[in-house]
């Protein structure tokens, strides 16, 4: 290639490269200062703000507020329910979807989709709806079959936002881990079969080794997702603010801080740190699964 | 591999076509399936039959009647009052919402494939640090990215117009990577070779060549950016105060927060507004199914 063809095809590249620049380079670093700085009242706050370096003392203070690591925590637990409930159930329907013929798969594969074509906050208007013990129709039924149960409680809360997500993100991954489930050669499952393997036996030994990259991914996916959950328990506060708190979720902090208090360098703090958790949890992830397939 | 084999091996894959596997061969075990999967289809629908059930009733209706079945024929009231209230704002938003997500996918797309055309065919210095920014950035959560933006765009004054939305949607990581991923599918190098020889600028060739052969990938990437910025709610929240230039879901969040802060109950207008909301993107979804479904599973390799 020779040098002018070179820089020509860079130049395709220049206006991403630019705004790239200015829409991710510039606000990470722009967030990495101002988490190195404090705003000082001067006087009794009338005088203005003044900014003051103070190294890493937000980062202590964000690695020790209770409220950050506990929001934190909270949703780190969740996802250790959720994701593999979640994923559990999307493999099933996969490995039930590669054993139907191809067209009452392609049928049924629509049809479980449908809740992925499904706006995040209209997806959370429904459920709020259908939760709701004024409009909603799961009370009836509750009523029905003797169970009182109040979707807003606060030990209610969060079974009710993993529903509204699993219902949201079963077809989706159903859809990666089939893709994955076809490409696998068939005669595989034949040979297995031949040597006498019962459906389950293949399905378990055979079928699901091979998604296990699939899984792997979704599950990542799954991860990163999670950590940044705002949408869903958003709109739950509007619904029942007692026991979704503003401080529930880290990014609904994050957001407080920076638009409720007015703290930028806290809430910039905030931000950094929860990319690191973000960087650190997919790292582990990533390494505790693929061990086992070295 | 001989004439017998071959012959041999097509016939045991029309077999094989022809025939579902054998779990399903046996009745028992075929029923079983389909009972599985017809039961997560009752449970992927059912919420959606029951907002199209409670579009169509009016607030008595809403509040008495069986939610999973019809009472009385009030949708286009609820229509006409969605379109009315506070001076048709809805359709404002509505309206909103197109252009952020039709103009700002159309630019992030047009960008993102001449950028991917960039990275997949030629070799220039520092190009695999701008691949290596791509998929890195995938990671980088959006309250990172967001908040700073905000400050940056407030003191350049871009905070609550337009342009808060539709700048952030130009520049589109995993477009990029999905332009270069077609790119490489789909365009030779004999073919750039061969425009070369001709006479073609390198310009003309991707406007008239490149863009011409990428029709398929671009429609993916589009469509995967438009239903992206339309379900957007942390950016729009975030850099967009008055409601003029809201979006759909923003209007609608705040509609289904009224109820709690000033005792105005808008459920009826919120279901309704939610059901609309949803019809472009099942427009979209059905007319483009076959370029999404490879988005969807291109989407998870990256």
């Amino acid at each position: 290639m020779t040098r002018s063809l070179r820089w020509k095809g860079a130049a395709f590249t220049v206006p991403f490269q630019l705004g790239f620049v200015f829409l991710y380079l510039l606000p990470i670093g722009y967030a990495v200062h101002q988490s190195l700085y404090h705003e000082q009242q001067s006087g009794l706050g009338l005088g203005g703000a003044t900014e003051e370096f103070v190294g890493l003392d937000n980062y202590q203070q964000g690695l020790t507020d209770s409220k950050f690591m506990g929001s934190v925590l909270r949703v780190v637990l969740f996802a250790c329910v959720q994701i593999p409930v979640m994923l559990a159930v999307s493999l099933v329907l996969a490995l039930f979807l590669d054993a139907l013929t191809s067209k009452a798969a392609s049928r049924f594969r629509i049809v479980l989709l449908v809740p992925y074509m499904i706006p995040g906050v209209v997806a959370a208007i429904v459920w709020l709806n259908l939760y709701s013990p004024d409009v909603g129709p799961l009370t009836p039924i509750g009523d029905f079959f003797g169970f009182d149960w109040n979707f807003f409680a606060p030990s209610m809360v969060w079974p009710s936002i993993g529903n509204l997500l699993t219902w949201h993100g079963i077809g989706y991954n159903m859809v990666i881990i089939y893709s994955a489930l076809r490409g696998v050669p068939r005669e595989l499952f034949e040979a297995a079969r031949l040597d006498g393997a019962s459906e389950l036996r293949v399905a378990l030994s055979i079928k699901i080794p091979f998604v296990r990259g699939a899984l792997v991914l979704t599950g990542m996916l799954s991860i990163i997702q999670m950590l940044q959950i705002f949408n869903e328990p958003a709109l739950f506060r509007n619904v029942t603010p007692q026991t979704v708190d503003d401080s529930f979720t880290p990014i609904m902090i994050i957001y407080n801080q920076a638009f409720n208090a007015g703290n930028y360098h806290y809430a910039a703090t905030l931000s950094v740190l929860l990319a690191l958790i973000l960087g650190v949890a997919s790292f582990l992830f990533y390494r505790l699964t693929s061990r086992e397939a070295d | 591999m001989t004439l017998t084999e071959e012959r041999g091996a097509k016939a045991r894959t029309v077999h094989r076509l022809n025939r579902p596997d054998p779990a399903a061969r046996s009745r028992g075990g075929q029923r079983f399936l389909l009972v599985g999967l017809a039961l997560a289809s009752v449970y992927s629908l059912f919420p959606v039959w029951w907002l199209i059930v409670a579009s169509t009733k009016d607030r008595t209706g809403l509040y008495q009647s069986n939610g999973l079945w019809f009472s009385g024929w009030h949708l286009w009231d609820n229509l006409e009052q969605l379109f009315t209230y506070e001076d048709g704002i809805f359709l404002r938003w509505t309206a909103n919402s197109f252009l952020y997500a039709g103009v700002g996918s159309l630019g992030g797309t047009l960008l993102a494939l001449a950028t991917g055309y960039g990275l997949a065919r030629f070799q220039f210095p520092g190009r695999n640090l701008v691949f290596a920014c791509v998929v890195g950035s995938f990671l980088i959560p959006i309250a990172l990215l967001t908040l700073p933006l905000y400050l940056l765009f407030s003191e350049i004054g871009l905070v609550d117009t337009p342009w808060a939305m539709l700048i952030p949607c130009l520049i589109n990581p995993f477009s990029v990577y999905l332009a270069k991923v077609y790119t490489e599918a789909t365009i030779p190098y004999e073919l750039l070779e061969a425009a070369r020889i001709d006479g073609a600028g390198e310009l003309r060739i991707f406007f008239s060549i490149v863009l011409r052969m990428m029709t398929t990938g671009g429609a993916t990437v589009f469509l995967l950016a438009f239903v992206n910025t339309w379900n957007a709610f942390f950016l729009p929240l975030t850099v967009l105060r008055g409601e003029e230039n809201w979006t759909l879901n923003l209007g609608l969040y705040n509609w289904s927060g009224k109820r709690l802060e000033s005792g105005v109950d808008l459920t009826s207008l919120v279901l309704t507004g939610a059901l609309l909301s949803i019809v472009p993107m099942a427009i979209m979804m059905v007319a483009m199914r076959r370029y999404w479904r490879t988005g969807v599973t291109l989407g998870a390799l990256k």
